[in-house]
Order: C-alpha cells, then sequence, then structure tokens
C-alpha cells in the first residue's frame, strides 16, 4: 500500500481519531489539574498538618503509590459500581488518575516544601505574615521550581496512563486507533501515528516544564 | 513617658531539653537605646533574640514591649501562647536582621522590601515602592532595586536585609551578628549602615562580636554567660574596666585595644 492510500485511510479515520485525541487530552487536562490542585493541598497538609491530618494523608499517598494504577482505575469503575455511585468509565477513569496524580504531587510537594531553608519562614514570619501568606508569597514559589522536574514526570505519566481507560470501554485515543485498524488493519502505520501523537503531547509538556524551570532560574541561594 | 522601657524582660527562662539555655534573663531597653548583646557562642544571645519576636517560645518570665506582652497572656488556668494571629501582628512591630540574611531568592531587593508594606501594613503598590526606594537608596543601593538576591554581594545583601526589617518603621530593630558572615572587606559597609540608623534614633537590640562597633556604637552592653547576663553597664565601664574574670578573658585582645 503506498502512503498516499495510507493518508487517505488515516484521513477516512480522522473523526474517530480527533475525537479520541480529545478525550486523551480532555482526560489528562482534568486529571492532571485537579490531582495538581489536589496533591498541593496534600503536600502542605503532609508538611505541617496535625499528627492525625498527617497520618490519614500519609496513608492515602502510600497506599495509592502502591497499586498499580489499572487496579486503581478497575477499583474506581467496578467498586464504585457496587456502592450505588453510578459514575460513567470517563469519570471514573478520571477521578482514578486524578487520585493517583495527587499521591504523587503530595509527596512532591511535601519533599519541595520542606526542603526550603528554616530560616525562611523565620524571615517571612519576622516580617509579620501569617501561615497561609508565608506559603502563597515566601515558601510555595521557591517550592515551584523544585516540583518542577518531578511534575513533569507525572503529568507524563498521566498521559500515557490515560490510555489504560481505553481497558474500561474510553474511547480515548489508543481505543479510537484500535477501532480505525480494526477497519483498515494498518496495525504498523496508525500505531506508529499514535506513538509519535503521544511522544508529541508529552514532549510539549517536558519542554513547557523546562521552559518554567529556565524562567525561574533566579530562585537560588 | 521616657522613662518607660520600650522592651523589657523580666526572669527570661528557656530549655532546649535539659538545657537551659535562657537562665532569668533581665533586661530593660529605652526608646532610642541601642543595646549590645555579647558573650561566646552558646551563651544565649541569639536564642534570646529570637524570643524576643518569639522565632523562639520560652517557658517562663515575661517580654513586654511598649506595655504589650510577647507571645503569651496569663490566664487563670496559667501560662498561655497567645493565638498565632496576635503573634504574627506583633512580629510585624519588632525587625529583624539575621545573621544568613535570609532575603527571599525569588523576590528582587525592591519586591523583598515591599513584601511586607503591602502584605502586612496594607500599604498600595506604589507607595510600598516609594518607601523601598527611599530606605535602599539610604542602604546605597538605589542602583539595585531589580537585582535579585544572587547577584548582590553579601553585604549588599545584608543591607537589603536591613531596608526589609526597618522599611515598616519597627519599634524595635534586632541585628543577629549580621556581620558574621560576611568576608572582612564587607563588613564595614553593613556597619556604617547600622550606625546611621543608630544615630538617628531607632531602638536597637544587637547581637555582635564586632567589639569596635559595640564600643563606638551601643549605648548600653550586656555580657551574657550560660544564659545568664553576667555583666552590664556602658561601653566604657565594661570594655576598661571589666569586674569579672570571665569577661576580661572574653575580651582577649580586646581588652588591650580598649586600655
Amino acid at each position: 500500500m503506498d502512503i498516499s492510500a495510507i493518508m487517505q485511510e488515516i484521513y477516512t479515520a480522522r473523526w474517530t481519531l480527533w475525537g479520541g485525541l480529545l478525550t486523551t487530552l480532555e482526560i489528562s487536562a482534568i486529571a492532571i489539574s485537579a490531582g495538581t490542585l489536589a496533591g498541593v493541598m496534600i503536600g502542605i497538609g503532609l508538611a505541617y498538618g496535625p499528627l492525625v491530618l498527617r497520618l490519614v494523608l500519609r496513608g492515602y499517598v502510600d497506599l495509592v503509590r502502591g497499586i498499580p494504577s489499572l487496579v486503581l482505575i478497575f477499583f474506581c469503575f467496578y467498586g464504585t459500581a457496587l456502592l450505588g455511585l453510578n459514575l460513567s468509565a470517563f469519570a471514573a477513569g478520571v477521578f482514578a488518575l486524578g487520585l493517583f496524580c495527587a499521591a504523587h504531587i503530595g509527596e512532591l510537594t511535601r519533599g519541595a516544601v520542606q526542603s526550603i531553608p528554616q530560616a525562611q519562614t523565620d524571615a517571612a514570619k519576622s516580617i509579620g505574615l501569617g501561615f497561609w501568606r508565608r506559603l502563597v508569597y515566601a515558601i510555595l514559589p521557591q517550592a515551584l521550581r523544585r516540583v518542577l522536574p518531578g511534575w513533569v514526570n507525572i503529568a507524563a505519566e498521566i498521559v500515557k496512563g490515560s490510555t489504560l481507560l481505553s481497558l474500561i470501554g474510553v474511547v480515548e485515543l489508543l481505543l479510537a486507533t484500535q477501532q480505525a485498524i480494526a477497519r483498515t488493519f494498518l496495525i504498523l502505520e496508525f500505531y506508529l501515528a499514535l506513538i509519535v501523537v503521544f511522544f508529541i503531547i508529552n514532549f510539549a509538556i517536558s519542554r513547557a516544564g523546562a521552559l518554567l524551570e529556565r524562567r525561574m532560574a533566579y530562585v537560588r541561594f | 513617658m521616657p522613662d518607660t522601657p520600650l522592651l523589657s524582660a523580666r526572669n527570661v527562662h528557656k530549655r532546649f531539653g535539659a538545657v537551659e539555655v535562657l537562665n532569668g534573663i533581665d533586661l530593660d531597653i529605652t526608646r532610642g537605646q541601642v543595646v549590645a548583646l555579647i558573650g561566646a557562642s552558646g551563651s544565649g544571645k541569639t536564642t534570646f533574640l529570637r524570643c524576643v519576636n518569639m522565632l523562639e517560645e520560652y517557658h517562663d518570665g515575661e517580654i513586654v514591649l511598649d506595655g504589650e506582652r510577647i507571645g503569651y497572656t496569663t490566664t487563670p488556668a496559667g501560662r498561655r501562647r497567645l493565638p498565632e494571629r496576635a503573634i504574627v501582628a506583633q512580629r510585624g512591630r519588632i525587625g529583624i536582621v539575621f545573621q544568613g540574611y535570609n532575603l527571599f531568592p525569588h523576590l528582587t531587593a525592591e519586591q523583598n522590601v515591599t513584601l511586607g508594606l503591602v502584605k502586612v501594613l496594607g500599604k498600595s503598590k506604589a507607595e510600598a515602592r516609594d518607601i523601598a526606594a527611599g530606605w535602599l537608596e539610604r542602604v546605597g543601593l538605589a542602583d539595585r532595586r531589580g537585582h535579585y538576591p544572587y547577584q548582590l554581594s553579601g553585604g549588599q545583601q545584608q543591607r537589603v536585609a536591613i531596608a526589609r526589617a526597618v522599611a515598616a518603621e519597627p519599634k524595635l530593630i534586632l541585628f543577629d551578628e549580621v556581620t558574621s558572615a560576611l568576608d572582612p572587606e564587607l563588613v564595614s559597609e553593613v556597619l556604617e549602615v547600622m550606625r546611621s540608623l543608630a544615630e538617628s534614633g531607632m531602638t536597637m537590640l544587637v547581637v555582635s562580636h564586632e567589639m569596635l562597633f559595640v564600643n563606638a556604637v551601643a549605648t548600653h552592653v550586656v555580657f551574657m554567660e550560660q544564659g545568664r547576663i553576667a555583666e552590664q553597664g556602658t561601653p566604657d565601664a565594661l570594655f576598661r574596666n571589666p569586674e569579672s574574670e570571665r569577661l576580661r578573658s572574653f575580651l582577649g585582645r580586646f581588652h588591650q585595644v580598649f586600655r
């Protein structure tokens, strides 16, 4: 089959693939942003919370980090159904990836926050900043730079992990591609295209992270 | 009321575990006084300084700034730590300059000074920038406003830190061995700024190993040893006629200089 015929098949499958790509981006964007937000709060709780809160969060983080993400996805999909919660496959899958993301970002944030020297907290206290203002204006901006490389890794994991949602029937990019393959039998060609698309998404995330990191190069001691 | 002390410490005790680091400190500072705390490492100078703005908690006694008790209140049930909000507000009325500068590395020199003015004192950004510009000029760094800490020398960073501490017009400003981390040639630029602040009537509590500076600028010198005030008086009295053998030996070569 020549290249123009392949392009023709890809063109024919364009709406399926486009829909899959949008779903993949949607899953990733929601899971990463919600997971990051929750993860930062978890990290703050782990670093500064009272003992009971720390124990609960520690349990959550260690548990989720110890489970394969596919198991977590199945658990959220079938488990919530058994509990009588009627979540769509999309919602359950995004929720599971969000849980996964939050646990990892939580641990990352805790480490970054605790690596900022105590002297910075002293300085922020000394100019009269209360707890949350110290965090927002003094500690987190410095922690952000230390969090970035790890955040890029986790975000890329989530984008890749979104393919697992195909196993509970979410038509994201992988499943959409497989549907196109089932119709055309162009296995190698479509998987190659899939590889390129995933690479582009994750490469973009990684470049964005690197760019931010460079722009924050002034955060030094 | 020139006679009521601005800062009054009574019987201040602090322990780290079983170690009594402050063993009953009594000290009065009146407005405009420059009080120097001298003594060997581990004598409790820095710890006492940090207790004054509650960066360290103390276990007994009281510290009163301008009629307001710092950090604690007494209830029928006993001594209670004030709520965090109250302590935060009290800290805003006391400035401190640290040995390691502790500037915020993600903020420029100007932003380091304006952060507290805007977020704590509620000044407008424009007004805060004006105040910052004035102080940065006063410490000789008008042309370094937009520099980040890593672009400044140690002495310059410490002068920014001084500007940050005084910009909020604190009632009292604490200096914690502010020249100890500096190269010898950078020490004098910081001491000059401190001297000028002292001359402008600022009330200062200074922990320092710069005996010549203390001798020239302090109005009152306190020699601490093992968590206690061992000897105090004017620089003249302490440096030229130390009563205790301990102070004589601490002053060592300085004693020769002053005689």
